[in-house]
């Protein structure tokens, strides 16, 4: 009953993990049949390549900035829906329409979110004419704040969904022996998140490591590469520059960084299990 | 003064959620907004409404075909990664399998691959085998993630269902399929729903692959169509905003509609050890 499954998955996923690994030793233009081994050439060459490592803070950066917003931003997100009576279901809508709607889209509406001239950004702002998407400070924030605005929502219908899982007695026991507000919400409802918050931020920082429709839509990586991530480097390389092998081996950084992640996450969760 | 804080804490909250509401909305007012209004703040609000960027994008630009584009991979993908994940899924839930633990492993592990390692020696399987600009290459290439989410999804819902109902039907003399159908399918059903949805907006709004290994109309998802939609002299806001809804129309249905089966799969793929 597996056997066409994992035939498909064999050829799918598997075989293109281990074929970019084999493209990442090599010299490989396509276009131009060009195909040589090299061995760890580009690796060797990234180790000491000032746009890759640029590349590689700009990830870093993307990454630990949107996903602690998202966490808190989600949690809050939660505890207000959780305290909420009216119109909840119409709030969660909102929330997984945004989550749930292509990056794309998401892209557009603050490429025009962010205009000059016409952009609500500037107007809040009191007619200010910022360009952000422009602008080598403020473009990294700008696209941060647009992720931030797209996968809190998941964040939030995570914990949120453990929330309704506390039973009410746990409060009210708090509340018998003294506990205020912030108390409460550090000494009961923290811990009993701890675990699912703990999968949200693994799945949010998988997705943010690998993320590459927003910049690439928002800016392409401009202005002046500063928000050129790992995985918009990596495609650029590829099918702008038409270096396979090269890009191919910073695809594979990726996926390593993104494997380490996931397996010191789950070494993290095992020992929460074994303690708990 | 409690009860005041109380009842003020249910309009705030609205309020909240209402600003994070403003980016999907101001889109939807500048799809409906005259042209010579566009770039003109103040006022908010436009004086009239308009259909007149709709109407461009249906009659002039490249997203119609993409709907339809999008459409049609993303149904195959969804039917694809079902019919291929159901049974696989129910052997891992049910049957003893060999190695299980390390199979399930490596089912969550290619979930987690980025696509930015696999999309270039897909792309040079997709140009040997000619399959440049089809729908059948980015089936395949979205069966590559939407696969063995929906593996991981659906046994995770099938493992809820007690295994005594199974034993039970078998000891009135029901098959293997006869309890397929009868007993498990029905309680499972939920589960297919969710893993659909979420299988199906995977496909919807993937941009990468669809990106890289399409050339034409023949083939352009929506979300590729939006990102390179044409903009000759000036960029046309008001038609990509237009555009913009519409790439959402599904993504909206799903959310009002089929909400249940969707929080059901967004919580079970994080809960599910």
């Amino acid at each position: 009953m597996m056997a066409p499954a994992l035939t498909v998955l064999a050829v799918l996923t598997v075989y293109p993990g281990i074929w970019v690994l084999w493209l990442s030793l090599g010299d490989h233009v396509p276009i131009f049949d060009v195909s040589r081994f090299i061995g760890l050439g580009h690796y060797v060459f990234l180790a000491t390549d000032t746009l890759f490592l640029r590349a590689l803070g700009t990830t870093a950066i993307f990454t630990i900035v949107s996903v602690t917003l998202e966490l808190v931003l989600g949690v809050l997100m939660a505890l207000a829906l959780a305290g909420q009576r009216r119109g909840r279901r119409l709030a969660i809508s909102l929330l997984l329409l945004g989550w749930a709607m292509p990056a794309v889209v998401t892209a557009k509406i603050f490429e025009w979110l962010y205009h000059p001239i016409g952009g609500l950004v500037n107007y809040v702002l009191g007619g200010a004419v910022i360009n952000w998407l422009g602008d080598p400070y403020l473009a990294l924030p700008a696209i941060i704040l647009a992720d931030v605005w797209r996968t809190t929502p998941f964040v939030a219908i995570l914990a949120f969904a453990r929330l309704l899982g506390i039973p009410p007695e746990l409060y009210e026991a708090a509340r018998v022996d003294g506990a205020g507000p912030v108390a409460t919400f550090t000494r009961v409802t923290l811990p009993l998140l701890r675990q699912i918050l703990t999968i949200a931020i693994l799945f949010r920082t998988l997705d943010a490591l690998r993320a590459f429709d927003i910049m690439f839509v928002l800016t392409g990586g401009g202005p002046a590469s500063t928000t050129e991530t790992l995985t918009v480097h990596a495609y650029r390389a590829m099918f702008q520059m038409l270096q396979f092998g090269f890009g191919s081996a910073i695809g594979v950084i990726v996926f390593g960084l993104v494997m380490a992640v996931a397996w010191i996450y789950l070494r993290l969760l095992q020992r929460d299990e074994a303690t708990a | 003064m409690k009860r005041i804080a109380l009842g003020l804490r249910d309009p705030l909250i609205l309020v909240a959620l209402a600003l994070y509401g403003v980016p999907f909305f101001w889109q939807l007012l500048t799809s409906l907004k005259p042209e010579a209004e566009l770039l003109r703040l103040p006022p908010l609000l436009p004086t009239r409404l308009t259909v007149v960027h709709y109407r461009a994008v249906f009659e002039q630009s490249a997203l119609p075909r993409a709907l339809l584009n999008s459409l049609g991979i993303g149904v195959m993908t969804t039917a694809l990664a079902l019919v291929l994940g159901l049974p696989a899924a129910y052997a891992l839930a049910r049957l003893p399998v060999a190695g299980r633990r390390v199979l399930l492993l490596g089912i969550v592990a290619s979930t987690a691959f980025p696509q930015i390692a696999t999309v270039s020696p897909l792309y040079l399987l997709v140009r040997a085998l000619g399959l440049r600009d089809t729908w059948t290459a980015l089936v395949l290439a979205h069966t590559s993630f939407t696969l063995p989410l929906t593996i991981w999804l659906l046994a995770g819902f099938i493992r809820d269902i007690p295994f005594a109902l199974e034993e039970s039907a078998a000891v009135d003399g029901a098959g293997t399929l006869a309890t397929l159908r009868w007993v498990i399918g029905p309680l499972v059903a939920p589960g297919v729903a969710s893993a659909a949805l979420l299988a199906f907006l995977f496909s919807w709004n993937e941009f990468l692959f669809a990106y890289t290994f399409t050339a034409s109309e023949a083939s352009r998802t929506v979300p590729v169509a939006l990102a390179l939609f044409p903009g000759v002299f000036e960029i046309p806001w008001g038609d990509i905003a237009a555009a913009s809804m519409l790439a959402s129309v599904p993504t909206v249905l799903i959310v009002i509609g089929l909400q249940r089966y969707l929080i059901d799969g967004l919580v079970a793929g994080a809960v599910k050890d």
